[in-house]
């Protein structure tokens, strides 16, 4: 089997992530910060440490303002429906997933502006072209980091710096880039960052959140959730400190035990190392499939690209080649539009979609070989039908 | 040398976890406990540490903004 599918969740796990979800369930167990028994304080101290360990991945000096949600849409949702407000400005790219577009559009419903900056056929976002929306006042910029259907990344530090010249805040989802790309908060004006804690950050699903700079005023993002927290219990109102004015009720403490031991690998193997590895595998699927009669490919510009891309082939449809993939080939990938209609209308392939292969970490140069070999025998047969 | 007691006593759990990683930083001899039962906190955990401490204690949490509740005897 051939696992080509890690921008939709990465596969397989490190064995760090296992150890430390068996260990919390055969050893912990516990509710974290509700009781002071010793496993409550050790189930505390293990999403505490999590919390510390995704910080100093993203250079991020308090912890506490890393705030735990389900997944990326989680902490997406709360950034954007917690500051804005009817009336408001929000500018982002064409190169959106629905966990932007679809609380944007619902915002929209309620009376806020949002301003969508075109992208380039390869899904670059210029920051020329933000500078210009944004000579009207904006509240907030949001942008995704690299594109969950052509791989394409963008010019995260500059558009911030622009953004938050604007006066506006810069929301960036992360949801491809964190754990495989370097992304330091300050260094990348960044205010908000949203990730996910199960592609490349290696966690179960489950996990994910929203990282607020040290500039964000918290007190102006309302919370989503409100309920019990396990801290100051004497009022029914919500406490109003990070992070437990937005993690109310009791968290996956077992996910978030995986997605330390994910973090701690990342940390351990090398930020640089999981780049090299992935921009090789990134060039070769982009020459292999490039070099196929037949095929089209949605490529993004080299020096920005992760190892996920986009084709289409004139003889199969996309469903019918992923279904000569799996059945034939034993090759596992996704087909469509990838929850991304706006990105792939920027792209060119709406609304037929493409066919994405996303290599991970684990993913091996001879599975490329295969995979590409697999596609070339599958586009020829197809023409000759 | 005087080896009275002290807590800090927080809002919740994470607070108090991140109060004792400041400390451990600046050698301050911090251990984390359950609240002791006269002192209402709903946590449940505060740190304990020797009362000469207490000013500096206080400006490493200064420092770095984090919120406590109070500082008691014991
Ligand atoms: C670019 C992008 N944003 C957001 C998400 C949402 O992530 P999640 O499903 O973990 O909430 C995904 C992946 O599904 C994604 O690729």
């Amino acid at each position: 089997m051939i696992y080509l599918d890690n921008a939709a969740t990465s596969f397989p796990k490190p064995a760090a992530v296992c150890d430390a979800m068996t260990a919390f369930a055969l050893e912990i167990g516990a509710n974290p910060g509700r009781s002071g028994h010793r496993l409550s304080v050790d189930a505390g101290r293990v999403i505490y440490e999590t919390r510390e360990a995704i910080a100093s991945l993203f250079n991020m000096p308090d912890p506490l303002r890393v705030l735990f949600a389900s997944n990326a849409t989680g902490g997406l949702n709360q950034a954007l429906l917690g500051f804005l407000r009817p009336g408001d400005r929000v500018v982002t790219s064409g190169m959106e997933h629905n966990s932007v577009m679809r609380p944007l559009r619902a915002l929209e419903s309620d009376g806020v502006r949002v301003c969508v900056v075109p992208s380039s056929p390869e899904g670059v976002l210029d920051p020329d072209d933000l500078r210009r929306m944004l000579r009207e006042k904006t509240d907030m910029v949001v942008v995704n980091h690299g594109s969950n259907v052509n791989g394409c990344m963008q010019m995260i530090r500059e558009l911030g710096a622009i953004a938050r010249r604007a006066g506006a805040l810069f929301l960036v989802d992360a949801a491809q880039t964190a754990g495989c790309v370097d992304i330091e908060m300050e260094r990348d004006n960044i205010d908000l960052l949203a990730f996910t804690g199960h592609k490349a950050l290696f966690g179960p699903q489950g996990t994910g959140g929203l990282v607020a700079g040290e500039r964000v005023p918290l007190e102006r993002m309302r919370p989503l959730i409100y309920g019990g927290t396990g801290s100051r219990s004497e009022f029914e109102t919500q406490p109003e400190f990070p992070p437990d004015r937005y993690e109310s009720g009791t968290p996956n403490t077992i996910g978030i035990a995986g997605l330390g031991g994910g973090v701690r690998f990342i940390l351990e193997t090398g930020m640089a190392e999981i780049r090299r590895h992935e921009d090789e595998l990134a060039a070769a699927l982009v020459d292999g499939l490039g070099s196929i009669d037949g095929v089209r490919l949605y490529a993004a510009p080299p020096e920005r690209r992760l190892s996920t891309v986009s084709f289409t082939s004139e003889a199969l449809s996309p469903s019918e080649l992923g279904l000569c993939l799996d059945e034939e080939f034993d090759i596992l990938c996704r087909v469509g539009l990838h929850c991304s209609p706006a990105a792939h209308a920027s792209l060119g392939s709406f609304p037929e979609g493409t066919i994405r292969f996303s290599a991970g970490y684990f993913t091996t140069s001879d599975e490329i070989s295969a995979a590409i070999d697999a596609v070339r025998a599958l586009v020829r047969k197809g023409d000759r039908a | 040398m005087n080896e009275d007691q002290c807590v800090v006593l927080f809002h919740s759990t994470s607070l108090a976890l991140r109060g004792e990683k400041l400390c451990r930083e600046e050698k301050i001899l911090v251990k984390l406990i359950p609240v002791p039962r006269r002192l209402s906190s709903d946590c449940g955990v505060c740190l304990r540490f020797p009362c000469v401490e207490e000013e500096r204690l206080r400006s490493v949490f200064a420092a770095k903004a984090l919120e406590f509740d109070d500082i008691v005897r014991l």
